[in-house]
């Protein structure tokens, strides 16, 4: 607990002195589309990494949330705020019914039937076209607007995403160190003691799916507000997969960790523009080769480091 | 306080249990003895809601508890020690004991979960000890006392002790059976499955012999352990002993 709140403020700091540094555009994006995923991958690491349960359909509750926002705001012209509350009501009602009855079964169901939602979805944003202008999109997503000000600039739209991902970041930490987080951690390594504890197994299990759901629909929201502009192609399964790699790289036991996972799978590719190709090719090696030698992600080889460093400076200690 | 009435569990098409009947009282120790599938276990299991049964009535308190889930039956006072401990490896010590008490953690029950703490480390010093540890760093005794510990921190009402002495040293063997023994005198009801038979008998008030899904005697444990049958099938003494 105290870790995670050092950390927090820490990247409050970061958040709040970068902008005296970085002055260009392009970085800008960059760090708003980190801060969307960062959000995204903020409640699967809570699925995966609390409750030991894959989603591979967070693109499509990502993408479920962006299209309410689009929808919403330029064929029915609601107020952008609200649209982002109901598209992340509907994210989680929807949740809610995939959940129930997958839940109840043991093994990688909810996988399988979260791998089938996304698909289902992606079709539904292609095809649906009097509503979501099939896969040519949607334009003319109106901004966001708050207190008086427009979020039209990277700048400013930097600081509302990066607002959103601390406070949910705060929401989480408080979650995992709460009674339900110790329940959940409990569910992922024994889910029949858990249950003979009297801990609701599948009351949590569902409920953590609802809320990682809720979290992906909020990203989709401030996504389609960002680009002003939606179509199909980034709410597809390779996003879903892409957003699993980035919890396990991070860590998925970690949340940081998990920050991390999203700030280096999204940032390499706009530096590895010659790999583009292959980028699903290097993204399957790197997670083999993470799970094959740091099976903690980054946030695990970052902590052997810490120790390892602090176990040096003990020997140096009583040496001299 | 827990009455079973004809009770039949199967696994898929594999018959476990066959029309058994039990019952226990408040303040009673009760064990469950026989061999290796048996169906001791499988009756342990019914009883927490883990298992449904396929036919006949199970009651606690005069309250059915057909169809509820495992977490009601907790709250209706029955918890389990499940068999091979089953704790949390990557919770700490005292995380594990909160977790026994997951269902009354509430800020407003603070003072009353530390008491109930404070009283697991009187009947296991050594978890007081290690309570910052992570519980898969204990030795296995220490874990089946951590295992006993955590269910009793949902103040059971009805104790299930699913073979507490498995794998354990003769030593540990020996303590764990003289902490249940404490457990009795305190008042707590218990429902003990065995394979050490000897030991279980002793410590009990009363006791079931089940063979191959069947309740094939029951009585006084002082009785049973004194029953030649008993003592040849479960007490290791063979048939020359027993008939001279």
């Amino acid at each position: 607990m105290k870790r995670d709140a050092v950390i927090w403020a820490a990247l409050t700091l970061l958040v709040f002195t970068l902008p005296a540094f970085v002055h260009s555009p392009y970085y800008y994006s960059v760090l708003i589309i980190i801060g969307i995923f960062g959000i995204v991958v903020l409640g699967l690491t809570m699925l995966i990494g609390y409750a030991g349960q894959i989603s591979l359909g967070h693109a499509g509750f990502f993408g479920f949330g962006a299209y309410f926002s689009a929808v919403l705001t330029t064929r029915f012209h609601l107020d952008p705020w609200l649209a982002m509350l109901v598209g992340l009501v509907a994210t989680i009602v929807l949740a809610f019914l995939l959940g129930i009855p997958t839940l109840k079964l043991h093994g990688h169901y909810l996988a399988m039937a979260t791998l089938g939602l996304g698909m289902v979805l992606q079709i539904i944003f292609k095809e649906e076209v009097e509503l979501t202008g099939g896969p040519t999109g949607l334009t003319d997503v109106p901004h966001l607007k708050a207190f008086g000000m427009v979020f039209a600039s990277d700048q400013k739209f930097y600081f509302l995403v990066w607002i959103f991902l601390l406070v949910l970041y705060g929401l989480s930490i408080n979650l995992v160190h709460s009674r339900l987080g110790r329940a959940l951690r409990a569910i992922s390594s024994n889910q029949t003691a858990a249950g003979s504890l009297g801990i609701p197994v599948n009351r949590l299990k569902l409920l953590i799916f609802a809320v990682s759901a809720g979290y992906a629909s909020l990203a989709g929201s401030l996504y389609a507000h960002y680009l002003s502009f939606v179509n199909p192609s980034p709410f597809g399964f390779l996003v879903s997969v892409k957003l699993v790699a980035m919890v396990v790289i991070g860590g998925s036991q970690s949340l940081w960790g998990a920050l991390l996972g999203a700030g280096l799978l999204t940032a390499l590719p706009e530096f590895l523009a010659v790999l583009q190709d292959y980028e699903m090719l290097v993204y399957g090696a790197i997670l083999i080769v993470m799970m094959m030698f740091a099976p903690q992600g980054l946030a695990g080889i970052l902590a052997g480091l810490h120790e390892w460093v602090k176990n040096r400076d003990h020997k140096k200690n009583a040496q001299a | 306080m827990l009455k079973i009435k004809n009770i039949s569990t199967f696994y898929g098409k594999i018959q476990a249990l066959r029309n058994v009947s039990i019952h226990i009282q408040a303040g009673e120790v009760v064990s469950l003895i026989g061999a290796n599938g048996a169906g001791k276990t499988t009756l342990l299991n019914t009883i927490s809601g883990l298992l449904t049964p396929a036919s006949g009535e199970i009651s606690f308190d005069d309250q059915s508890l057909k169809g509820l889930a495992p977490d009601q039956i907790v709250k209706l006072g029955i918890s389990q020690v499940p068999e091979g401990r089953q704790i949390f490896f990557h919770h700490t010590v005292l995380e594990n004991l909160e977790l026994g008490a997951y269902l009354r953690m509430q800020r407003k029950n603070r003072d009353e979960i530390d008491q109930d703490l404070a009283r697991i480390y009187r009947l296991f010093p050594v978890l007081a000890e290690r309570k910052k540890q992570l519980a898969g760093t204990l030795s296995g005794g220490e874990q089946q006392m951590l295992a006993i510990g955590r269910a009793l921190m949902a103040k059971p009402k009805l104790l299930l002790l699913d073979e507490p002495s498995m794998g354990l040293a003769p030593k540990l063997v020996r303590e764990i059976f003289e902490t249940i023994f404490r457990l009795r005198k305190e008042g707590t009801t218990i429902l003990l499955v065995e394979q050490n038979a000897g030991a279980a008998l002793a410590i009990s008030d009363r006791a079931y012999v089940l063979e191959t899904g069947r309740l094939v005697l029951s009585g006084d444990a002082r009785e049973l352990m004194n029953d030649p049958e008993v003592r040849r099938a479960y007490l290791g003494k063979d048939y020359g002993e027993v008939w001279d």
